[in-house]
């Protein structure tokens, strides 16, 4: 029992006493690019909320779906109102980890492959996703970027049948982040 | 014993703290400061003969193709109305997110109109609450006719007519959007003397959304000032919005022949009760001219 207490205890302490270094975006850019036979649709995000602790890996994003811009604005409210529902679902989110942060000297410039791994929320449906990205560590912050597939069917977002195999089911995902240290 | 219960609770712990970790970071983004913008409060410019409260968006150019046919009660000699169709062509592009200017013609009294749309407030929660969308909607109609043997159109001034309108908007839900038009028509020329020059209505319109896609929408016009004869009615339209891709179909039922509203609102002589209706529809299709300027560079 007593065992029990100095572990529970232990851990509880460590949560408490790692003051973690943030590195932290409001201004992270997100693009999505899908090419079908039928159209191909390509939006961008420059508002995208992104947020990483340096010392246990935490790497978190929050995403305003109505905040993607596509080519056609036509796209854009279909987006919003067929597909993703934003009325309902109005954020996208992914909480997550960097599995290899050990591996990143954040006092070292340069750059460093990071995995990332963790659970990804669009449309109200929660995914895991697996990606590895680049982080380049400079004296003003980090910069990540990433590129990673998902498909439209883990986030129940259907494709009306007069259109199913003339868009692509598949989405291919960059993320681009400029994050800075979080003065605390 | 102790040393499972030790692991559970170390587990449970961690498990706790990622998880609380992760929170404590998406807690950075919590601000109130954000105000959402209501979008897509009706699918297109027209609730389902009538003007909607949407602008087009910066730089999209619709088409609008409009066309009411004859009574149906006019039996199959007619084709129950197929034979005699009132249409419209009109274009209306969007230069800012809240204006647009259209041009358009109907077969009506060869008429051309020129007309304008301006959104002054934008229905939004959040930061910054207002419940309604209201867009101003502005139209002169100039009707081309050659100049009769009675010389009726001898001054320019005599063809031209006016609406104005203000249309407030809300979206209650993603499925249920109202709006109310005040309406003043003016004409510059009746048809009789006894015909009021100035026209007051106010109008209800709505839509509820049958799928995502599909819409069932409705649209009345009541005549506040006098009526110009006792045969004329208010105006009311039913309809269906079918949303494909780059296009909005709408069909329709209404008792007005007319396409635009100096003619619709003061001069439908059409009774439901009667089966003296039109079958109608508006096939509206979006065209990009201008992109974005996150896509100015292609």
């Amino acid at each position: 029992m007593k065992k029990i207490l100095i572990v529970i205890t232990g851990i509880l302490f460590f949560t408490v006493s790692t003051q973690a270094q943030r590195y932290i975006t409001k201004s992270g850019n997100i693009t999505f690019f899908s090419d079908g036979p039928l159209e191909k649709i390509e939006a961008v995000n420059n508002k995208v909320n992104a947020a990483l602790d340096s010392q246990n890996g935490m790497f978190v994003f929050k995403v305003l779906m109505k905040s993607f811009v596509f080519e056609k604005a036509l796209m854009q409210e279909h987006f919003n109102e067929n597909y993703v529902e934003s009325d309902k679902y109005p954020v996208a989110s992914f909480k997550g980890k960097v599995i290899n942060i050990s591996d990143i000297n954040f006092k070292k410039p340069g750059d460093y492959q990071a995995k990332v791994t963790g659970q990804l929320t669009i449309h109200g449906k929660t995914h895991p996703v697996k990606t590895t990205g680049t982080f380049t560590v400079n004296d003003k912050g980090i910069k990540g970027k990433s590129q990673f597939n998902i498909k439209l069917i883990d986030y129940n977002i259907e494709i009306p049948s007069i259109v199913s195999g003339k868009i692509a089911e598949e989405i291919l995902i960059t993320v681009n982040i400029d994050l800075k240290p979080l003065k605390q | 014993m102790i040393k499972g219960l030790i692991t559970i609770a170390a587990i449970f712990l961690l498990t706790l703290q990622t998880t609380m970790a992760q929170d404590d970071l998406m807690n950075l983004f919590d601000d109130q400061s954000a105000t959402e913008y209501a979008s897509a409060t009706f699918k297109s410019t027209n609730v389902v003969i009538g003007q909607s409260v949407k602008v087009p968006a910066k730089g999209t150019m619709l088409l609008n193709i409009q066309h009411h046919f004859g009574p149906v009660n006019s039996g199959f000699y007619d084709f129950f109305g197929f034979d005699q169709a009132v249409t419209r062509l009109g274009l209306r592009y969007g230069i800012t997110d809240w204006l647009a200017i259209g041009i358009g013609r109907t077969t009506q009294n060869k008429t051309w109109d020129g007309s304008l749309k301006v959104k002054l407030l934008r229905q939004s929660s959040g930061a910054r609450v207002m419940p309604v969308t209201i867009t101003y909607f502005g139209l002169m109609g100039v009707i081309s006719l050659k100049n009769p043997e009675n010389n009726r159109y001898v001054n320019f001034a005599n063809r031209l007519s006016y609406v104005n309108q203000l249309i407030i908007a809300r979206k209650f839900s993603s499925a249920l959007s109202l709006q109310v038009i005040p309406s003043y028509i003016h004409w510059n020329l009746t048809e009789t003397k006894a015909d009021p020059n100035d026209i007051l209505s106010l109008g209800a319109a709505g839509r509820i959304k049958l799928s995502n896609r599909i819409s069932f929408n409705f649209e009345y016009h009541y005549v506040l000032t006098q009526k110009i004869a006792e045969n004329y009615n208010n105006s009311l339209s039913l309809g269906i919005d079918i949303e494909t891709g780059g296009h909005v179909f709408q069909l329709f039922l209404t008792n007005s022949a007319a396409i635009t509203e100096q003619y619709f609102i003061p001069y439908t002589d059409g009774d439901w009760l009667k089966g003296d209706i039109h079958i109608g529809f508006n096939i509206i299709r979006t065209f990009t001219i201008v992109k974005p300027k996150e896509f100015a560079k292609y």
